[in-house]
């Protein structure tokens, strides 16, 4: 589903943020990422999500070579992921369920549609009485559900998140990773950058080791081991 | 295509209200800019109504000699009016000179029995003649002295040209009048310019603290258009809510002014003008806000489009 061909990428400075990374990933996968900060975790989302250009090599989602799209094309792409970031990114002036909703209008969703799924996925991720609730006015944990939400609105073939608990207390980390394991039951490939060894080692599945800027190691039901 | 229409106008009418304290500073501030757009237009109207005034009052005068044949005067008041140059000519005949002497010196016995003594009526016939235009007297005034039909007898029935005596004003006048016309200009220019740059920088301003938002939504996959839209439509409302600001401003310091300002401004009253001219104000200051507040938007979201 997910192919990374010898990707590498120096940045302008000249810092290597990633060399020569070969990895793929197959469909309804959950596959940890760690690493120590600067490991080049994040870059290699980035890559995924068109948001960086590789210095050289070649990314592939399904048969999509990303970096070979033109601007006009790369929202449409980025509809068939799911995005969750460690400080939530949730647009500050919308409510709880305007942020869930606006992926589904940007997407060009019916608006009948957006009446019935939005609640549905309030639901799942128990935000039902806080949907006219500001980001503001919520918790981190809250927020964080609400950026799932958003996230699996559009029932994506992929969920990509960025250290999602790096915020969070633990009760908080719990229930976000029980969410997570829950759509990836559901038939969701995701992908998690994290440097919370209780998650990965509570999950029993993938695990990617990052370091310097190369995978170190690929074990099929890792520990988090640094 | 409507949907997507209706959700940029409701989350562009959404995002004006939820922000507040940013949407009521750049409101003031385009007004001010809107209101020195409006004062502009009170400025150039007035600047035109002086100069008119002024252009008004110059003319040039034909004194014609005391023989003159009032058919050959008749006959170049004609000719003269015909021009395009000319705005109107006026004739005076010798009775009615002589007369306008008599009111104009009613209260002086002494000149009025040197005039009885005289028995004859000592003053010609004039034509007072108004230029379109300053700087074509000078032209009018070598067609009539060159004019083969007004000399009899080998002598002009001209007597004099009070042009080439009133030479210096006339072409001081022209000249101040040409330096006024383009200096108001520019002013109006640089103000303008000036004061859509400062309404362009505030407008940055409060879009710069929705960039991070602006990420977001093209993570989420909304297209450039999707994104911009609801900006376009905040910063369109900015402008139209200080368009009609700056107007319900203007009613009562225009009344001020019209009130208390008007002998001084040479009879302009401003009031008057705007009552009068308030479609085209209304017109200009409305273009304007959402000229200035879309293309301000526009260009501010540009820069987080990119990449």
């Amino acid at each position: 589903m997910i192919y990374f061909d010898n990707v590498s990428k120096i940045y302008h400075d000249g810092t290597p943020a990633l060399e020569e990374v070969t990895v793929s990933i197959n469909p309804k996968e959950f596959v940890s990422v760690v690493g120590h900060s600067g490991a080049g975790k994040t870059t290699l989302l980035k890559m995924l999500l068109a948001q960086e250009r590789p210095t050289a090599g070649s990314v592939f989602f399904e048969s999509i070579d990303v970096h070979a799209l033109p601007a006009s094309a790369v929202h449409h792409y980025r509809r068939k992921i799911g995005m969750v970031f460690q400080d939530f990114r949730l647009i500050p002036n919308k409510t709880a369920y305007e942020n869930i909703a606006f992926a589904m209008e940007a997407a060009g969703r019916a608006d009948d549609e957006i009446e019935s799924d939005v609640p549905y996925i309030l639901d799942l991720v128990d935000l039902t009485t806080k949907a006219n609730h500001f980001p503001n006015q919520l918790s981190g944990g809250e927020q964080q559900r609400v950026a799932i939400g958003r996230a699996i609105i559009n029932q994506p073939d992929l969920i990509i998140a960025d250290e999602p608990t790096g915020n969070l207390d633990p009760i908080n980390t719990y229930e976000v990773v029980e969410i997570l394991k829950k759509i990836n039951e559901l038939g969701t490939t995701i992908l998690i950058t994290t440097h919370n060894k209780g998650v990965v080692d509570a999950m029993g599945k993938r695990v990617i080791t990052m370091d310097r800027g190369r995978i170190i190691r690929d074990d099929p039901q890792g520990q988090y081991i640094l | 295509m409507f949907t997507a229409f209706r959700r940029v106008f409701v989350g562009g009418t959404k995002n004006f209200v939820r922000s507040g304290a940013v949407s009521v500073a750049t409101v003031v501030i385009m007004t001010v800019t809107l209101m020195i757009i409006g004062f502009l237009m009170f400025l150039s109207a007035l600047l035109t109504t002086t100069l008119s005034q002024i252009q008004d009052k110059v003319d040039v005068s034909v004194y014609f000699t005391t023989s003159a044949a009032e058919g050959d005067i008749l006959n170049l008041k004609d000719k003269l009016t015909s021009m395009s140059a000319v705005t109107t000519v006026t004739y005076t005949s010798r009775d009615q000179a002589l007369q306008d002497f008599r009111t104009r010196h009613a209260n002086d016995q002494l000149t009025l029995n040197a005039l009885n003594e005289l028995g004859d009526n000592p003053l010609g016939a004039s034509l007072a003649i108004k230029a379109k235009n300053p700087n074509q007297y000078q032209a009018i005034v070598n067609y009539i002295s060159n004019d083969a039909d007004l000399q009899s007898a080998g002598t002009s029935i001209i007597d004099h040209i009070n042009y080439y005596e009133n030479k210096s004003v006339i072409d001081r006048l022209t000249a101040a009048i040409q330096a006024t016309e383009k200096g108001g200009l520019i002013v109006v220019i640089v103000f303008a310019i000036a004061s859509i740059i400062i309404a362009i920088a505030t407008v940055r301003l409060a879009i710069y603290s929705s960039r991070d938002e602006i990420a977001v939504m093209r993570l989420v996959g909304a297209s450039n258009a999707y994104v911009r839209g609801p900006f376009l439509v905040a910063g369109i409302i900015a402008g139209v809510l200080s368009a009609l600001l700056a107007l319900i401003i203007f009613a009562p310091v225009t009344l001020y002014l019209g009130a208390n300002y008007t002998t001084w401004l040479g009879g302009f009253n401003v009031f008057t003008y705007y009552t009068s001219n308030f479609m085209q104000v209304f017109a200009v200051l409305v273009g304007s806000g959402i000229l200035l507040g879309g293309f301000a938007s526009y260009l501010a979201v540009r820069r987080y489009l990119r990449a």
